[in-house]
């Protein structure tokens, strides 16, 4: 298997951006994960995020570990310098480079693997240090790539594709977020597009580290009985693709309800997730209310989505490390050597 | 080499660590550096901060040589849990000051040594008031014994004291007082000054008394370093200090306040690694500090930095292991780990600094390769270097010194070009172009630890597969004429034997290989500087029956990496091997190389 082109289709009357660039612009290569997948959804709405954004490809830096979700930096943004780095790591590597250029946008994608169990630490330092970034962590309850175990994120008593039940509680990114300072934490769900761009371009304006937890439902080990993030059990038609090898084509999940209603959401294979809109009295400047507000959900099932929480008052890591306008690569070698003068004055100390 | 003598003897200070016995044991130091007398200075301190035995070696070395010596001629000791063991090392004719306000006579059951007992708490305790300056001032007044029996120049002392209390004057008094009871007291009570003492010569003059970690600091300073990430850890941590402080003092912009540096404390290892190597990929001079735990910690990112070519400058401050094993003490024990560092086909560059002269060169010499060859670098010191005080040439830094960034591609380069990729040996030098994020979309490519092709793009065949990594061996091997060469040490006639060593085992080895020559083995030696290997190594070894091989681990890791790397005879090499922690001795080479060559001419 190799990476493959993506084709660039040109219509005619396109819209353009302010840059006069075409959605399709803000491409990259073809997709590898399977049909249906709700990682692709979450590409195509950042690359939407960014075109509406009139953001200069070249100005924006992608960045991921490993895991089906961390592929995706190259489906999309293809003129922009990407990284797939280690598992679990992405955030540091995302930092150091983020302290070299103050200017530039920083993109991570991330899954619930990667953040949640082999990355934990790095997440929370990432968020402690509130680096400039945007932070997608796809979250689909499950390890895919290495076929249906589970992950950090299960709830208790779900089940995976071979039986087992979820004895361990679930971490969840968004109150581990708030209780260590996060300045940005917003919750969404793949299959709810125009949410999703909305928080995105919100996120990537935010001064500081952008946390966006978003449910996006693995399609080849998410479809069975008992899994709480799939819901197979309600919907007969999909469970029989559940016990076979075989990835049934599915279409784009799209979902849309009003403001202040919890309702049922299907997913592409049968089944539902329980989604509801932030209440008009939210808000979404009080963490310890965010943080209530979450626990409780817990205990309902629901899934809280939205901008959950926002604080732009605190620095970002730019501002503490008091970091110069230059990229740190271009500053001339004549200010970062302090000279032979200098040199010889700090030996005085060493005689 | 029997001493004692005139400029020639050890002094060991043995104390409790947290007493504030390292500031009287710089003065010490720096006193006899200031009189001209070239001294050695080893600290040999528990992983503690207060409360267990700590001892301060200073070996007066009139004629030079820089590395330790295993015999003690005159002890200083303030540490009653130790008086057993101290009195033990004392050689033969030696002499033992003690503090006799509460008398030891277990310690007169030697006869062949001298004990001295000097009154240090009582006369403190009459003259200072508050519990802790007796504490302090107990330290003066054993400089002052100690001046007195070793002949120190009182002037040079007081005015160590001066610049130490510079801004805190009234102490200045005070401290004097606590030297002269010392002094004093020596005077009226013994011979003063010992058969072996200090004797003024001219032999400092353009020296300098520094550690190896605050000389790599500063050489990263020079270097251009704009980012550095770590976790602090012993022996590495005072590399960092270094750094930040002098970057904090010569590094902020006086106009806007902003600093030209970056440095972040990570939460572990692991982050240290992708911090540093994010940073090199977005184009900063980019270095961490750390030791083996770290390098083991690190090590899955350092194959990711050597298969997606980013620049990467681990300095190493290696410290005794396996696991945590005993943190403050030396050893060469990362060799072979730092060589093949990470899972799969790995190798790397090393530089081996043998003092902090070469420390603050190396560390700029690092960057420049790091940069230059897109790939990690390690720059292997350890405790002896690192943290020890050394007398090196003054630092000078060369006026015409340019950074070398390597190969990065500007906006104007690729606006010039039809399309760039990352791993196209486009001049045929192995060496590929690279770019910056931000700097043009056509430069704008993909990293990745996953398999790649020489065009950057994803593959799994294996053919694809094969040409990028066979590229990566070729480049590695390429710097072995740009790492540091090597550097021969030939003996006055022809000899049969050679020595080869690196890093702090430098100081030992010379002086032991002198000291052999004289009399009567002949022994050529080589030191090596980097790795992978120059080819002079193969002719040393080529040229001589045997070569002693002389490293501080346990399992000979540079004599195996010497088998696997060059084209050297395996039974040419004999391993000489120390590795209980302490500095390297030029007794213990002279007896191991002896002994060795006994065996082969019997008698």
């Amino acid at each position: 298997m190799t990476s493959f082109v993506k084709p660039k289709i040109r219509r005619l009357n396109e819209p353009k951006n302010e840059l006069g660039k075409t959605r399709a612009d803000y491409d990259g290569a073809m997709s590898t994960l399977c049909a249906g997948c709700g990682h692709d959804s979450v590409t195509a709405a950042l690359a939407r995020a960014f075109f509406e954004l009139s953001k200069e490809p070249k100005d924006v830096v992608k960045v991921s570990g490993i895991g089906c979700s961390s592929k995706t930096t190259t489906y999309f943004l293809k003129d922009a310098h990407g990284a797939n780095t280690v598992h679990g790591r992405m955030p540091s590597f995302a930092t150091g480079a983020a302290a070299v250029n103050k200017n530039l946008t920083y993109v991570g994608v991330s899954g619930d693997g990667d953040s949640l169990s082999i990355g934990l630490g790095q997440m929370a330092h990432a968020i402690r240090r509130n680096v400039d970034m945007i932070y997608m962590l796809e979250n689909n309850g499950v390890y895919g790539l290495t076929k249906g175990q589970f992950s950090a994120s299960s709830d208790i008593g779900s089940t995976a594709k071979k039986g087992a039940t979820n004895t361990l509680p679930p971490i969840d990114p968004a109150i581990m977020a708030l209780s260590i300072g996060a300045t940005f934490v917003a919750r969404s769900f793949s299959g709810d597009k125009a949410q999703l761009v909305s928080l995105i371009k919100a996120g990537i304006a935010h001064r500081g580290f952008a946390l966006i937890d978003v449910i996006s439902p693995c399609v080849s080990f998410n479809d069975h009985k008992g899994s709480t993030k799939s819901y197979a059990h309600t919907y007969q038609y999909y469970h029989k693709a559940v016990h076979a090898d075989y990835v049934p084509p599915s279409e784009e999940i799209t979902a849309a309800y009003a403001e202040g209603e919890a309702m049922p959401v299907e997913l592409h294979d049968g089944g539902s997730i329980l989604l509801r809109k932030l209440d008009a009295d939210y808000d979404p400047t009080d963490r310890a209310g965010a943080m209530s507000k979450l626990l409780q959900s817990q205990q309902t099932q629901e899934i809280l989505t939205g901008l959950l929480y926002i604080d732009e008052s605190r620095p970002a890591m730019a501002e503490h490390k008091k970091l110069p306008e230059t990229p740190l690569h271009s500053l001339p070698y004549s200010k970062l050597n302090p000279g032979a003068d200098v040199l010889r004055k700090i030996q005085d100390e060493f005689r | 080499m029997n001493g004692p003598g005139i400029n020639d003897f050890t002094l060991r200070v043995a104390t409790v660590n947290g007493t504030g016995s390292a500031s009287a044991n710089g003065l010490l130091m720096k006193a006899i550096f200031r009189m001209g007398v070239p001294v050695v200075g080893k600290n040999v301190f528990p992983s503690n901060i207060q409360g267990l035995p700590t001892w301060y070696e200073m070996r007066v070395t009139g004629d030079g040589y820089a590395g330790r010596d295993s015999q003690t001629h005159f002890v200083i000791a303030m540490n009653p849990e130790t008086y057993a063991s101290d009195l033990a090392e004392l050689a033969p004719g030696g002499v033992l000051l003690y503090d006799s306000t509460w008398p030891r006579p277990q310690l007169l059951a030697r006869q062949d040594v001298t004990v001295l007992g000097v009154p240090l708490s009582a006369m403190c305790n009459d003259a200072f008031k508050v519990a802790r300056s007796r504490i302090l001032m107990k330290n003066m007044a054993y400089v002052g014994a100690a001046a007195a029996l070793l002949n120190l120049d009182l002037s040079v002392i007081e005015q160590l004291v001066r610049e130490m209390f510079s801004g805190k004057e009234k102490l200045i008094p005070l401290n004097m007082q606590a030297v002269a009871l010392g002094h004093d007291y020596a005077k009226a009570n013994f011979k003063c000054p010992l058969n072996f003492h200090v004797s003024p010569l001219d032999k400092t003059r353009g020296k300098v008394m520094i550690d190896g970690n605050t000389a790599a600091g500063l050489g990263a300073v020079f270097g251009g370093a704009t980012f550095g990430a770590w976790y602090p850890i012993t022996p590495s941590t005072s590399l960092m200090d270094a750094f930040q402080k002098y970057c904090e003092e010569y590094r902020v912009d006086p106009d806007t306040g902003q600093n030209n540096f970056c440095i972040v404390q990570a939460e572990d290892e692991l982050a240290a690694a992708g911090l540093t190597i994010g940073a090199a990929w977005a184009g900063a001079r980019s270095f961490t500090p750390t030791s083996g735990p770290g390098v083991s910690l690190m090590s899955e990112f350092i194959g990711f930095a050597y298969y997606t070519e980013v620049p990467l400058v681990i300095c190493d401050i290696q410290r005794v292991g396996p696991s945590t094993g005993m943190p403050t003490r030396t050893q060469q024990c990362d060799i072979q780990l730092c060589a093949y560092a990470s899972h799969g086909d790995t190798r790397h560059l090393i530089l081996f600094p043998a003092d902090p002269g070469e420390c603050f060169e190396f560390a700029a010499k690092a960057l420049d390769l790091a940069e230059h060859f897109q790939t990690p670098v390690f720059f292997l010191s350890d405790i002896d270097i690192g943290m020890n005080d050394w007398m090196v040439d003054e630092l000078t830094w060369p006026e015409d010194y340019v950074p070398d960034r390597g190969k990065v591609m500007s906006a104007e380069d690729l606006e010039e070009i039809n399309t760039f990729y990352r791993y196209l040996d486009v001049d045929g030098d192995t060496i590929p172009y690279r770019t910056l994020p931000g700097t043009h979309a056509k430069g704008a490519y993909f990293l990745r630890g996953s398999g790649h092709t020489k065009l950057g793009r994803y593959t799994e065949n294996g053919d694809e597969y094969k040409e990028v990594v066979d590229r990566l061996y070729e480049k590695w091997k390429r710097a072995a004429t740009f790492v540091p060469s090597p550097i021969l040490t030939k003996a006055d006639r022809p000899a049969r034997y050679g020595m080869i060593a690196v890093g702090s085992s430098d100081a030992a080895v010379t002086e032991a290989r002198d000291r052999l020559e004289a009399a009567g083995i002949p022994m050529d030696y080589l030191r090596i500087r980097g790795f992978p290997f120059n080819k002079a190594i193969d002719a040393f070894i080529e040229a001589h029956d045997e070569v002693f091989v002389v490293e501080q681990n346990r399992d000979a890791q540079l004599m195996n990496l010497l088998i696997t790397e060059t084209s050297a005879a395996k039974e040419k090499l004999v391993p000489v091997l120390h590795y209980s922690g302490e500095p390297l001795d030029f007794r213990f080479v002279i007896e191991a190389i002896e002994t060795a060559l006994k065996v082969r001419t019997p008698a």
